[in-house]
């Protein structure tokens, strides 16, 4: 696999696999991370996959102890190469396919209208819309189980808030231009609100402490506020 | 036992950090002034990475329960015990009943209190550290309250033997200081206006030359829109040569990124996991206490090195800290 080699500071280096977001780089970006899962260096302590890169962290001087005097980052670029030149190219394995529930508008989505009139369509077109999509989730970042969410329409795009609001309630779903994105934790945020879901996105004591993973694909799904109450009771 | 009277500014447990988890968008927290965490651990015979209450700037009024031992290292913020100043950087024996308080900052503005045992608070992915947004980790996901009563865990046999030996030195004082600490030349010169050493970012290149050449000639003031996150700097604007939308990717402690408003942000223990601003500088590990202690209204100056000179120096630091390990580990076995 062809790749370069950046160093992130003296713990980390980062593996650029592309230079634009596509579903190609994120493809080799799956395949690294999977490798890596499966077969951990010794040395890795841990790694951030993103949309072209994988970044992966060590300690130093645990490396400098082991390497008879080699500097960490050396050692680790000359370790990475049999490793990448090992993996082959775009070993894509099939999606998970997780469906979120979202209840529309209301109290739950206070920019649902705004979206609308923004697109010149009704309320529930912006919901057909949004729920017809097919979602890729490139990647996770920003926070615990954000999912940064390829493939929403341009038909329901809509610009951020001019001032950003200081509190959006844990699993928000919003919209900010051609992104999609539902927000895992309470958190300040500029987003279009348009629904929230039920399911929790962020689990700390589960041991997958996220429901998403980058390379899930995502279906929404629209549900009643009845639905939701009901759901969010089972899931207490 | 250790009772909260007053909790200070923001006084939060942290050990070294919670990994593993970035890659689920989980921040790692942690001390932000990691060598001084450790090196207050050390010195009351726990491991580095147990928990240690973090104090920033007006420091909390703490009550023993219990007799304990304890150390104080990093930022200068005036203990006492008792209304008697204690020293930072040594093992400290602490009669029961009496009272720690803190008062100005001196030097610095974080210092690490590490107890014997460590403090025991339930591991959370990984980790004993709070994560402050998500609320979890720590001392019930938060900073430090009045009337929070801090349990101390188990000591290891190296905390027993400096225990004893001061111990017994006590007699009807509310303390005992043990007789060596660390020695100065150890310890990192925390100075108002630091001279912090960074490596090139990643999009260096990509900012105007005027940008790159103000980065390592101006002085950039930490404001006070400063916390664990990240120290927003104010200082010349830098600006990219022509405007080009980053791909997000991974960020890391000590990364400098400039946000399109030309002020450039560290990022520090309670960064994010990725980031799209481009990154035009990279704090050298050896010098990110200097950085944490570093205070609103500080003034910061950036000097380059090379990466390989950045890891020469995190080496020949952590070389001197192997020393130092071994070194408090023969005094303690021989009793002192």
């Amino acid at each position: 696999m062809e790749y370069t080699v950046h160093p992130l500071g003296d713990n980390a280096v980062l593996i650029e696999l592309g230079n634009e977001i596509s579903e190609d780089a994120h493809q080799k970006v799956q395949t690294l991370t999977a490798f890596l899962e499966k077969h951990p260096p010794d040395w890795m302590i841990e790694y951030i996959p993103a949309y072209t890169t994988v970044t992966v962290f060590y300690n130093p001087f645990e490396i400098y102890q082991l390497s008879d005097g080699e500097l960490p980052f050396d050692f680790i670029c000359s370790h990475l190469k049999p490793l990448m030149e090992e993996l082959g190219e775009n070993k894509a394995k099939e999606a998970r396919i997780v469906e979120i529930p979202v209840c529309y508008g209301g109290e739950f989505g206070p920019d649902l209208d705004y979206v609308a009139e923004h697109n010149g369509l009704t309320p529930d077109e912006v919901i057909d819309i949004h729920s017809s999509g097919s979602y890729l989730v490139y990647m996770i970042g920003f926070a615990p189980g954000f999912p940064f969410i390829g493939g929403m329409s341009e038909q329901i795009a809509a610009p951020r808030r001019d001032t950003p609001r200081l509190k959006i309630p844990e699993r928000t779903v919003g919209i900010a231009g051609m992104q999609t994105g539902i927000y895992p934790i309470e958190t300040p945020g500029g987003w279009q609100l348009i629904g929230r879901t039920p399911v929790k996105l962020f689990r700390p004591m589960d041991e997958s402490p996220t429901l998403l993973k980058a390379g899930d694909k995502i279906k929404f799904r629209p549900i009643s506020l009845e639905e939701y109450h009901h759901w969010e009771e089972k899931d207490q | 036992m250790i009772k909260v009277l007053k909790p200070g500014l923001l006084s939060s447990i942290q050990d070294l950090g919670r990994t593993g988890y970035q890659k689920f968008g989980v921040i790692a927290s942690g001390a932000m002034d990691p060598f001084s965490h450790r090196m207050a651990n050390l010195l009351s015979g726990n491991e580095e990475n147990d928990p240690a209450l973090e104090i920033t700037m007006m420091g909390p009024i703490l009550t023993f329960e219990e007799d304990t031992l304890i150390s104080i290292c990093g930022g200068d913020l005036s203990p006492s015990i008792n209304g008697q100043p204690i020293r930072t950087w040594r093992s400290v024996f602490v009669k029961k009943g009496s009272e720690l308080k803190f008062g100005g900052c001196q030097k610095g503005c974080r210092a690490y209190l590490a107890v014997y045992g460590g403090f025991a608070v339930p591991e959370v992915m990984n980790s004993k550290s709070t994560y402050l947004r998500a609320g979890i980790g720590g001392f019930k996901g938060r900073a430090l309250k009045a009337g929070d009563v801090l349990e101390t865990g188990k000591p290891s046999l190296q905390s027993l033997k400096m225990n004893d030996f001061l111990s017994k030195q006590l007699l009807d004082k509310a303390f005992v200081e043990n007789d060596w600490g660390i020695a100065s030349k150890l310890i990192p010169e925390t100075v108002g206006n630091p001279e912090i050493r960074i490596t090139r970012g990643r999009q260096f290149d990509l900012f105007t030359h005027e940008s790159r050449i103000q980065l390592f000639n101006h002085a950039f003031e930490v404001t006070a829109q400063s916390d664990r996150m990240g120290y927003r700097l104010k200082g010349p604007s830098l600006a990219l040569s022509e405007h080009a939308e980053q791909i997000s990717e991974a960020v890391n402690f000590g990364s400098i990124q400039v946000p399109p408003d030309g002020n450039p942000i560290v990022l520090l223990a309670d960064r994010q996991t990725t980031g799209g601003y481009p990154k035009i500088g990279q704090v050298a590990a050896v010098d990110l206490p200097l950085l944490a202690q570093a205070k609103p209204g500080d003034a910061l100056r950036f000097a380059e090195i090379s990466n390989e000179q950045a890891q020469q120096l995190l080496i020949k630091r952590e070389m001197k800290l192997k020393e130092l390990k071994q070194g408090i580990f023969l005094k303690t076995r021989g009793g002192n």
